[in-house]
């Protein structure tokens, strides 16, 4: 019985192909949209590690989570340096690395921070970052570059940067006076951290000395502060935010309250993980919309084939005669109809399924290497075993209605002639 | 008694008058009985009938002394496996088959059939040689010509030696002089295992090669009623 739907499979080889691609498309686009959104989230959720708080000025929390760690969107307001050093210097903290951001090289986005940003910062499965090449910087006008942006510019080792004054690649004007001698480059860690250049609060303050509401004075163009690594530099005055790691996490309530009730200067102080569901619940309505959709082109696809096989019917009225003219129970006609479209749904699925990780392995070192994105190659989870069991079982469904025509047809149409 | 009709009455649904009114009409065993059934004689409704697709309201159809109604739909089907050969008018082959698995369909239905056999493929390879088919066993079906094709179609129907075979105008798409060597072939064959024959065809000249030729408007009173009317 088997040989027999197999041969008539083969027999309807295009309309079957058609049948299996259609079905396979739909299933890699549905599992391959949950997957980037999965992929998506852990590489959000990878960028921070470690972290206990994040402590900027009073906004929304997803925003300051989303400049301070992503460097999307701009700081509203800073936060004063002695606030930064009251709260840093409290005894249930056990490191901080301060953050100052606002400028820019070439689009990429310039952080001033301290040398515990290397020694304290982690990410993914805490993981600590590593220098590729060069050391970390010790002088006013060092920078190390983040991975994508040695690789995207093409800088070497002990080259000099000039910086921008604001952000993106239209950034207004040059600290052209004083240039930055790249020591250093960070190894790849597929985050933000990998489009960014690095240099100290000091190097910050000494390039805007002389700056006045966001232009350069004359001091500055005249080339009078021009770079000159003995000078001393005075403190900072503001920071963008600092992140924090306490000795216990037992006291993290404690000392989020106390800093967010801080009466000397309006201070915010986030949870990365609380912070991020929070920006989750904002995504899931266009990650909803995205599976709605997928969805849709799953039925469109199911609908397509219950199409071919509902006009493939009528013409194979022919061959249902002679099945039942030679023994077929119309129940074997039900079955035969109902096994082919579960075939079909079934390679269908393995098809998209294997098309999807054949894309996954191609396209992994390009989505590495341009986009800094690493996704893993893991098997299907279970919410996406659970999709394909749906899908199946819509496949069944839908298999039903032409398998019961059949058998319907088989029971009235008999052995009469059907051309 | 191989078929044994009482009283049949037949009225498809939604039908005022019945298609089918049969007193009385019987097969015995290895007969060859000629059908004449102009269109509209009935001629589909009965063989409906007579293969268990369908069920009267009243009156018996009894093969092999089962009567019909008495058996579920999947046992028909396996009855009608088992005991009945069945030729259509043409197109009856599956065309993503070979010669030989078309020949051996039957058995896949029919573990009497297969029994009876012995070795299906021997004798499948028998029959389509007495048919004079050997040649073409590796063929695509629908290389084959009309002729050829309604031979393997006998060969079929033939094979695991059912009790009876029902042939539906076996011989219309073919040329005046292959219908003649057709019947021969299905004679000979059917006599080599025992099979009883029955054709129904609209042309009444293939009668003189029968056994016994029945008239489907006198057998069925539902057509001359209907005639009348």
């Amino acid at each position: 019985m088997h040989k027999i739907a197999f041969k008539s499979l083969l027999n309807r080889k295009l309309t079957v192909a058609l049948s299996i691609l259609t079905v396979a498309l739909s299933v890699l686009l549905l599992i391959g949209v949950e997957r980037l959104r999965t992929e998506a989230r852990n590489s959000f959720s990878n960028t921070v590690s470690g972290t206990d708080l994040i402590i900027g000025a009073r906004t929304g929390s997803v925003q300051l989570l989303l400049y301070s760690v992503f460097r999307v969107g701009n700081a509203t307001n800073s936060i004063g340096w002695d606030s930064y050093q009251k709260w840093a210097k409290d005894e249930r903290v056990e490191w901080t690395i301060p953050v100052s951001l606002g400028d820019s090289h070439k689009g990429f986005p310039v952080l001033g921070t301290s040398t515990d940003y290397f020694k304290h910062l982690k990410y993914a499965e805490d993981q600590h970052l590593q220098l590729a090449q060069g050391k970390v910087f010790s002088r006013t006008h060092e920078a190390v570059l983040g991975a994508n942006v040695a690789k995207k510019s093409g800088y070497l080792l002990g080259g000099k940067i000039v910086l921008s004054h604001g952000s993106g690649e239209g950034a207004m004007s040059e600290h052209a006076d004083q240039p930055f001698t790249i020591v250093g480059i960070l190894a790849p860690t597929g985050t933000p951290v990998d489009d960014t250049v690095h240099v100290s609060l000091d190097g910050l303050t000494a390039i805007h000395e002389g700056w006045e509401s966001g232009s350069a004075s004359l001091l500055s163009t005249a080339g009078v502060l021009a770079a000159d690594e003995n000078r001393a530099v005075p403190l900072p005055v503001t920071i963008t935010a600092f992140y924090v790691g306490l000795k216990s996490r037992t006291s993290l309530f404690g000392y989020q309250r106390a800093v967010n009730q801080y009466r000397e200067e309006t201070l915010m102080a986030i949870m990365p993980g609380v912070a991020l569901s929070e920006l989750w619940q904002l995504m899931k309505i266009a990650e909803q919309a995205l599976l709605v959709v997928s969805g849709f082109v799953m039925i469109i696809g199911l609908l397509g084939m219950l199409t071919a096989l509902l006009t493939g019917l009528n013409e194979r009225r022919r061959e249902m005669a002679i099945l039942r003219s030679v023994g077929a129970r119309a129940w074997q006609i039900f079955v035969l109809v109902m096994g082919e479209t579960l075939l079909l749904v079934g390679v269908g699925i393995a098809a998209g399924v294997s098309l999807l990780y054949l894309i996954l392995v191609t396209f992994r070192p390009v989505l590495r290497e341009f986009y800094g994105m690493s996704i893993a190659i893991n098997p299907p989870s279970s919410a996406e075993l659970l999709m394909l069991l749906a899908t199946l079982i819509a496949g069944a469904l839908i298999g039903a209605v032409p398998a019961w025509r059949a058998y319907r047809m088989s029971l009235s149409d008999g052995l009469s002639q059907q051309s | 008694m191989l078929i044994d009709i009482n009283d049949l009455q037949f009225t498809w649904p939604g039908n005022p008058r019945p298609t089918l009114n049969i007193p009385s009409f019987s097969l015995t065993q290895g007969e060859r009985l000629f059908l004449h059934g102009p269109s509209g004689s009935g001629k589909s409704t009965l063989l409906s009938l007579l293969t268990g697709i369908h069920l009267a309201q009243s009156g018996s159809i009894r093969i092999l002394g089962q009567n019909l109604a008495q058996l579920s739909g999947t046992k028909r089907d396996r009855f009608r496996a088992d005991h009945l050969g069945y030729v259509f008018q043409q197109f009856n082959l599956l065309s993503y088959l070979s010669v030989l698995d078309n020949v051996l369909l039957p058995c896949q239905f029919s573990q009497l059939r297969t029994q009876r056999a012995g070795n299906p493929k021997m004798q499948a390879l028998h029959l389509l040689d007495r048919l004079d088919l050997h040649r073409h066993l590796h063929q695509p079906v629908n290389a084959l010509s009309v002729g050829q094709q309604q031979r393997v179609a006998l060969a079929r129907a033939l094979i695991g030696a059912p009790e009876i075979l029902i042939a539906d105008e076996p011989t219309s798409a073919l040329d005046a002089e292959r219908r003649g060597a057709f019947i021969e072939l299905l004679f000979e064959c059917a006599a080599e295992h025992g099979t009883a024959i029955l054709l129904v065809s609209h042309d009444p000249q293939l009668a003189t090669q029968f056994d016994r030729s029945v008239n489907l408007p006198t057998l069925n009173h539902a057509a001359m009623e209907a005639e009348d009317a």
